[in-house]
């Protein structure tokens, strides 16, 4: 883990590559959420951008589909006055080593500064950061079922905007966990910054063998998983990552796992509702749930933009000097 | 009149501030700019500005800018540490805007907030007042109304620390002088 720490943090302690919450100490993701806190009132403005990365050119370099992920990332980089280039490069499976560093070499020639990079190959981000020229800071926007930082960030920062002190919550994080970069990525964010109680919720087929070594407990059963917690993680069956049998089908998944408002009400009366989203109602989570007034899934995608205003500052700005 | 950094830790703030309300007073009235918004450069304007909003019986709310997303050295220093976000809590277009700050020297820092300030709306007017002017501009800015206004050794700079009490210190060879 030293190796992906140092592969992060420049010569000068600085965020040149923001890979994964996994090694990052407690106050740089404290200040992702203040920094992020002094973006989030820009959306507001007559002119909703400031001119912090003017002239600069970051690309959204997409091997996978994503709508939210790359729209937020876009409109974040566009508020920090950068340029954007969006690529979204269907990739065959083969070759892809060769294709991608040359995909690489081609965007560092044209004076590209900043990736983002999405790929359905866990790992994709650390590989691209490691074979970058110097001058270019990497961003993991998602590697297959590994790492999903920014998520967790901003996850992490709509929690704070309700909740304020993280050492007291309990939080849930129910369903698919098995295939989430999501789940992994909040895991790590939630511990690092000293949530005492994590739990993760979900069918056996579906929850990682050994994922209590990360600090948090396992539930299999969701009446008993969201007893008394103050937030609640949805998270979305991932069918496309699937292979096997690992579901009966999805109308059993929502019986055993749905989050219904029944459900909801074990949990603390003031207890919020998350999912990064894209959401399917009646999957793993009731419409009415979704949106009910408990409910934050819109706010975290506001919250997103924020959030990644603030990485993609930090990592630019970590060359300075 | 100018004068020198040697004896600025003995200033009576209070009485700049008076002094600065009054100046500030007559010279809002003979431009036709009563109703003004008032905003405060974080952090030491923002003590300033708000002393000054008192005086002066400026009944709106006070305004703060943090200008770090809005200066010129990102390219050499990145993004500067983290300070509470700006807060206009009014509308700009079309109001008088009275803008503090505590000092004033390369003129950068009004830059910068002037240019936040219009990414909120157009103001119809903007008045500039700094407790002290240190000279040493860079900028073609100057203040409607100063404090004082100091005339420094080359290294030296003077920094205000407040709220409570409000006091200017003098630095010599600090690592970053500021404003």
């Amino acid at each position: 883990m030293k190796r992906e720490r140092n592969l992060q943090i420049n010569a000068h302690g600085r965020l040149q590559h923001f890979l994964t919450i996994e090694g990052l100490p407690r106050e740089l993701l404290i200040e992702i959420l203040d920094r992020a806190e002094g973006f989030a009132g820009i959306g507001g403005r007559a002119v909703k951008k400031v001119p912090l990365l003017r002239g600069k050119t970051i690309v959204n370099l997409f091997f996978e589909p994503s709508t939210r992920t790359r729209t937020t990332f876009e409109l974040a980089a566009k508020r920090l006055s950068a340029d954007v280039l969006n690529l979204n490069i269907e990739s065959s499976s083969a070759k892809k080593g060769e294709t991608l560093l040359d995909t690489l070499r081609n965007l560092e020639a044209m004076h590209c500064d900043m990736f983002v990079v999405r790929h359905h190959l866990s790992g994709a981000a650390h590989f691209i950061a490691r074979n970058v020229a110097p001058h270019i800071s990497v961003i993991n926007g998602g590697d297959g079922r590994h790492a999903h930082p920014t998520q967790a960030m901003l996850d992490a920062y709509t929690i704070r905007r309700h909740k304020r002190d993280f050492m007291r919550l309990k939080v849930a994080i129910v369903g698919d966990v098995l295939h989430s970069r999501v789940a992994r990525s909040e895991i790590h964010a939630l511990k690092t910054l000293g949530v005492p109680e994590v739990r993760v919720v979900g069918p056996r087929t579906l929850i990682p063998a050994g994922v209590e070594e990360m600090g948090v407990s396992v539930c299999h059963d969701i009446e008993t998983g969201l007893k008394n917690v103050d937030v609640i993680v949805m998270l979305r069956l991932q069918t496309e990552r699937m292979r096997g049998a690992l579901l009966p089908s999805a109308a059993e998944y929502f019986r055993l796992y749905g989050l219904t408002p029944a459900r909801l009400k074990l949990a603390r009366s003031d207890a919020i509702v998350m999912h990064p989203g894209p959401i399917n109602r009646g999957v793993e989570i009731d419409s009415q749930v979704a949106d009910g007034g408990r409910s934050v899934i819109l706010q975290q995608v506001s919250h997103g933009i924020a959030v990644r205003m603030a990485v993609m500052a930090m990592t630019a700005g970590s060359q300075a000097g | 009149m100018k004068r020198d950094g040697t004896d600025i830790e003995g200033l009576d703030i209070r009485k700049l501030l008076s002094a600065m309300a009054a100046k500030l007073h007559a010279f809002l009235e003979s431009r036709g700019r009563q109703a003004t918004e008032i905003i405060g450069v974080r952090t030491g304007g923002v003590w300033i500005a708000e002393v000054l909003r008192r005086r002066l019986k400026i009944r709106g709310p006070l305004g703060a800018l943090n200008i770090a997303y809005h200066r010129d050295d990102f390219g050499r220093v990145g993004v500067h540490p983290t300070v509470e976000p700006s807060d206009l809590p009014f509308t700009v277009t079309d109001r008088h805007i009275l803008l503090v700050d505590d000092i004033l020297y390369t003129g950068r820092t009004v830059r910068a907030a002037l240019n936040e300030i219009f990414d909120y709306g157009r103001p119809a007017s903007v008045t500039l007042a700094a407790l002290v002017d240190r000279g040493g501009r860079e900028l073609p800015i100057q203040a409607d109304v100063t404090g004082v206004s100091l005339s420094l050794k080359s290294g030296e700079h003077v920094k205000l620390q407040g709220p409570d009490p409000l006091r200017l210190s003098l630095l010599k060879n600090p690592d970053s002088p500021t404003a």
